[in-house]
């Protein structure tokens, strides 16, 4: 008989126990973020969607050979002597168009490993995580600032310009004429397009 | 009274009664849209979580927006199922809950049925839940959902005995069974409330107060089995059953089941707030007696009604985020060997007391 009352003042007093837990906790603010208006700050130094200050860039080719993955493709075309294509924030003097700046990010691995060895410091990474796709080649970022008129002009400047060269040395007549006259346009472009990769 | 009312207005009988017939419905969708957002909102808090947001203002609109869902929804019969049963049963179990409406007084304008049998009248029709959640269990051809709904059937029936008891002790004090004569009875004073020893003079009511606190206990949380709420959830156990009787159900079937537990459970709120806090009676006076406008009265009377019936299906959602889930044979022990024999022992006290 004393178990079976004592068994009812437990009940009920637990019961007491609990929905005076459940109720303060009615009241305690909740934990939830509402995550598409309410964003956790990035710890500092997060690794995320890299971002590509074009006006700075060089065209030194340095990110894509250190990239592990090679998801950064790099095309330039030289400037001509006559190109004003002006200067890095830091004050260096830029000396190549950079025709093409494409990061692949489907398969960028986030390494960071392209941020280092930049010598103008404008590739890093931003705190934009939301940028999935539908399609995989929705992740072809590209970060050249020349339209593709622009790129075909220069590159013609530049055959134009070097064709003027050859023509000069060829019409100047030195000593020895070891060195082939004529490089042929094509062969100069090939040329020209070989850092890539 | 509303019947009389419309019958005047519409010099039909036929019409008043579909009018009249329709009235509880009207009540029930808008409630149970509530209830469902409520009972959402009240288990994210209760677990410091924030609930349904996007939909309108704190995600008010979420339920509307989850029956649009579930009426687009195809309605899935599945081969082996018996069709006649497995379509009939949730009409049964809706109209079971819905039923009991009838006798409930929303105020002293509005009672569906004035039956002098009225509390008898809703613990029998409620019974019909039982039989539709047995023929959904059965024509679903589902071993989880036969058990869910035998499981049901076994406690609604196990707790139907400690309820009816405590029914008959306020039924004793009263002395009717007319849900508007138990109302009436416990005056517009919340020290006349039943709960607090009924409106009788002298000190009978003092001794009668902790007999009747006992009794509404106990009607509590046999009710709370009644209706299929956690901790007495085993019929719809998610994590055994995955969701008992209804697990076979979809679109706007299920939807049905949906609304009668719903309105079960604030019928059986309803039912324990009119037999021991005061029914449709205001705690403490009328604002239109106070200023003279007596048409306000039943108005007040509703929200009251309301009120007290949306705060027990609050503490229902409250309880269930409290209590962790009874085994079978814990569920039958609390019945048959706590509930029913203090039920029965407080009842017989009760019985003694007015009789001396």
């Amino acid at each position: 008989m004393r178990e079976y009352l004592n068994n009812i003042k437990d009940g009920l007093v637990t019961v007491f126990i609990g929905m005076k837990i459940t109720f303060l906790h009615l009241f305690t603010p909740s934990v939830t973020i509402q995550y598409p208006s309410v964003k956790v700050p990035m710890v500092d130094r997060a690794r995320n969607r890299l971002f590509v200050n074009i006006d700075d860039c060089i065209g030194c080719d340095q990110c894509a050979r250190a990239c592990p993955v090679s998801c950064i493709s790099i095309d330039t075309v030289k400037g001509l002597p006559t190109d004003d294509l002006g200067k890095t924030s830091q004050g260096k003097k830029k000396a190549l168009w950079v025709t093409k700046f494409d990061i692949d990010f489907a398969k960028c691995c986030y390494c960071q490993l392209c941020v280092f060895p930049c010598p103008t410091e404008c590739i890093y990474m931003t705190d934009e995580y939301e940028f999935s796709q539908l399609e995989r080649t929705g992740l072809l970022y590209k970060f050249s600032a020349l339209s593709p008129e622009d790129v075909e002009q220069k590159k013609e400047n530049f055959q134009k310009f070097e064709a003027e060269k050859a023509a000069a040395k060829a019409a100047a007549p030195k000593p020895v004429p070891v060195v082939k006259p004529t490089p042929p346009p094509p062969a100069s472009s090939a040329e020209e397009s070989k850092p890539e990769n | 009274m509303i019947y009389e009312f419309l019958a005047n207005l519409f010099g039909g009988d036929v019409i008043a009664s579909f009018i009249s017939g329709a009235l509880p419905f009207a009540f029930i969708v808008p409630f149970a849209l509530f209830a469902v957002w409520l009972e959402r909102k009240v288990s994210a808090h209760m677990q410091d979580r924030l609930g349904p947001m996007r939909v309108g203002y704190h995600g008010w609109m979420q339920t509307i927006a989850d029956i649009l869902k579930l009426i687009q929804k195809e309605d899935i019969t599945a081969t082996d199922t018996d069709k006649k049963l497995f379509n009939i049963a949730p009409v049964l179990v809706f109209m079971g809950s819905y039923a009991a409406f009838a006798a409930i007084p929303f105020s002293s304008a509005y009672i569906g049925s004035g039956i002098d049998l009225g509390i008898l009248y809703i613990v029998a029709v409620s019974g019909l839940v039982v039989a539709g959640i047995l023929m959904a269990g059965w024509a679903s051809n589902n071993k989880y959902s036969l058990y869910g709904a035998v499981r049901s059937a076994a406690q609604v029936i196990s707790y139907e005995i400690p309820t009816v008891i405590v029914i008959l002790t306020v039924v004793v004090v009263v002395g009717s069974l007319n849900l508007t004569k138990v109302t009436e009875f416990q005056t517009n004073r919340f020290w006349d409330w039943m709960i607090f020893g009924g409106s009788i003079a002298g000190i009978k009511k003092l001794i009668l107060l902790p007999f009747m606190f006992i009794g509404f206990i106990i009607i509590y949380i046999s009710s709370l089995a009644e209706v299929n709420r956690t901790p007495f959830d085993i019929p719809e156990a998610e994590s055994e059953l995955v969701a008992g009787y209804h697990t076979e159900y979809s679109g706007m079937k299920f939807a049905m089941f949906f609304l009668a537990e719903y309105a079960n459970m604030f019928a059986v709120s309803a039912v324990v707030a009119t037999l021991f806090f005061g029914g449709y009676h205001s705690p403490f006076g009328y604002l239109g007696n106070l200023i003279g406008l007596t048409w306000l009265v039943p108005i007040e009377q509703f929200f009251w009604f309301t009120a007290k019936g949306i705060f027990f299906v609050f503490v229902q959602m409250w309880l269930r985020w409290t209590l962790p889930r009874l085994r079978v044979d814990q569920l039958m022990t609390l019945c048959w060997k706590y509930l029913i024999p203090i039920a029965f022992v407080n009842f017989l006290i009760v019985a003694l007391i007015m009789v001396l």
